[in-house]
């Protein structure tokens, strides 16, 4: 547990030491709010679903881009070996980056509770239940993506394609419950549930079930014990 | 103690390290030597739990390496080949970091931070940033990080390669410090380091052990023949060729003539000593000797013959 927060402070003071966590929270602000706020004032409506909609593709992009590096850059800076060489267990090294990543995104969904406070001002009538599991969704949402990139960024020594690979996997979770008018009948019912969009869509209604929270807890659990296993491999290269 | 048994290494179809063995007693400094390529990181990686061997095992103090990973990573503070550093960190957080993850917190870091400082000679840039930082600093950095838990063991993977001529006589000095109580084992390919810091030297070769003991032992235990340099003058050449019907012992490699003077090489069994009867003859055939020196056979001479190889790189590094 000790090791998990060490790496974990380490690569959170990295994201900011570096300018790259200011850009992230800054560049996600706006855009979110530029988006959430030409279409929020033409609807018309008291709820925060445009938000909800436009987060998911805010994060294709930049979830890839904060994770890239948490341990391809290791691996090229040569670093990796004297992690790897501490008395600390690849899966503490892999959860401490995970939540180094994931509270960095937290941070960011954090910056768009300045539209609810706005929904809050000038809304009537909020159903402030369906706007706290929509952040629920996020919250979860971000985490599946992170851990998606943290496993690309294990494949490789090179960001670059650490984010290609990131970028792909996650593109193809968002969009799976877009073809499914191209899929056989049989397949349409695991590919929906296999699909982000459709357990994210009911959390942003309003509705916590269960299947949706062990949906993201699985996907998450699956990619972070993939990606230690991949460091562990190392040793038998 | 560190005990080393049929360690092997095989990288798909190329086998970097066949079947070593050896044992390192507590308190000693060994160099490991090897032309690029010849195994030597290899086994240091193997020795930190970096890789696993493919058979094989490494034993420290009754833990081994593939069943207590964890428990001999405790023991041993290592520092890898070009010395990889976290260049956006303060030097302060990173032996924190290391530091944290060894479990040394609070007072018990400060106690170990001030220790690794004075040791180190880090005074002046403790609160700088690593990217900041000389090469020579850097370097002290990293071997610090690898000293913050006061290891039992130190492993060190080329640890003055790239430094200049002045950093690399600070190193040399303070690794010599650290091996008045811990075990050293350093790696390099250049002889002139090994020979100046170590007890003792191993010498690795395609994946083996191609020599083990101390400088003077190697060099004396090596078969082959000491060279003579012979200048003389007042001489004719033929009478030159002539010696080796008195002398059967000696082999004259080579007679160049410069001016008035011949230089002669003479090769002679190592152990004999001919240069009383080579003066004797000298003086019954009215020669006079301007010079006489014999080439002591070096470390070097026993590193190339026992690889095969020219110490390459040792001029440019």
């Amino acid at each position: 547990m000790n090791n998990i927060l060490t790496i974990f402070k380490k690569e959170l003071r990295a994201f900011f030491t570096s300018p790259m966590a200011y850009i992230f929270l800054v560049v996600f602000a706006l855009i979110n709010g530029y988006f959430f706020n030409i279409q929020f004032f033409l609807i018309n409506e008291s709820d925060m679903r445009v938000l909800f909609g436009i987060v998911p593709l805010v994060y294709l992009f930049f979830i890839p881009a904060i994770s890239m590096g948490l341990i391809s850059r290791e691996k090229s800076l040569g670093t990796i070996e004297i992690i790897s060489t501490m008395p600390i267990l690849e899966r503490d090294i892999v959860i401490g980056k995970y939540l180094a990543g994931f509270v960095l995104i937290l941070l960011g969904l954090l910056t768009t509770l300045i539209h609810y406070l706005t929904l809050c001002y000038v809304g009537t009538s909020i159903d402030h239940g369906a706007v706290f599991t929509g952040y629920i969704g996020l919250a979860l949402l971000g985490g599946v993506y992170t851990a998606v990139s943290l496993f690309a960024s294990s494949l490789t020594d090179n960001q670059v394609i650490a984010f290609i690979i990131g970028i792909a996997i996650v593109l193809l979770f968002f969009m799976m419950d877009k073809l499914l008018f191209f899929m056989p009948s049989s397949l349409s019912g695991v590919v929906q549930f296999l699909s982000t969009d459709f357990h994210l869509s009911n959390m942003s209604r309003g509705v916590l079930d269960t299947r949706n929270l062990i949906y993201f807890g699985s996907v998450i659990g699956f990619f972070l014990s993939i990606t230690t296993r991949i460091l562990e491999s190392r040793k038998w290269n | 103690m560190i005990q080393i048994d049929n360690l092997s290494k095989n990288y798909g179809t190329v086998q970097a390290v066949d079947s070593i063995s050896f044992s390192l007693n507590d308190g000693e400094i060994v160099g490991f030597l090897g032309a690029n390529g010849a195994g030597k990181s290899t086994t240091l990686k193997m020795i930190t739990g970096y890789i696993t061997p493919t058979s094989g095992n490494v034993t420290i103090d009754d833990k081994n390496i593939i069943d207590d990973c964890i428990a001999i990573q405790k023991m041993v503070g290592y520092l890898p080949e070009l010395n990889p550093l976290y260049a956006e960190m303060k030097v302060h957080e990173y032996l924190k970091f290391h530091a944290s993850i060894r479990g040394i917190t609070g007072n018990e870091f400060i106690e170990s931070l001030k220790r690794v400082v004075s040791e180190c000679g880090l005074q002046g840039v403790v609160h700088r940033t690593i990217g900041n930082c000389s090469k020579g600093y850097k370097q002290r950095i990293g071997l610090a990080a690898a000293m913050i838990h006061d290891p039992k063991i130190l492993i060190l993977d080329e640890p003055v390669t790239g430094l200049d001529p002045n950093q690399i006589v600070e190193i040399r000095g303070l690794i010599k410090k650290l091996g008045k109580e811990k075990l050293v084992l350093m790696s390099s390919h250049i002889l002139q380091e090994i020979q100046a810091t170590v007890d003792r030297i191993i010498i690795i070769d395609n994946g083996k052990i191609v020599a083990d003991g101390t400088s003077d032992e190697l060099i004396s235990g090596a078969q082959g023949k000491t060279q003579l340099h012979l200048e003389i003058s007042n001489a004719e050449e033929n009478a030159i060729q002539e010696m080796k019907a008195t002398m059967p012992e000696l082999h004259i490699k080579d007679v160049t003539k410069s001016g008035e003077n011949f230089n002669i090489v003479i090769e002679y069994a190592s152990g004999s000593d001919p240069r009383k009867d080579i003066f004797n003859h000298a003086v019954a055939q009215s020669w006079v000797i301007t010079e006489m020196r014999v080439t002591e056979k070096n470390l070097e001479d026993i590193f190339r013959n026992l690889t095969g190889k020219v110490n390459e790189g040792a001029d440019d590094e």
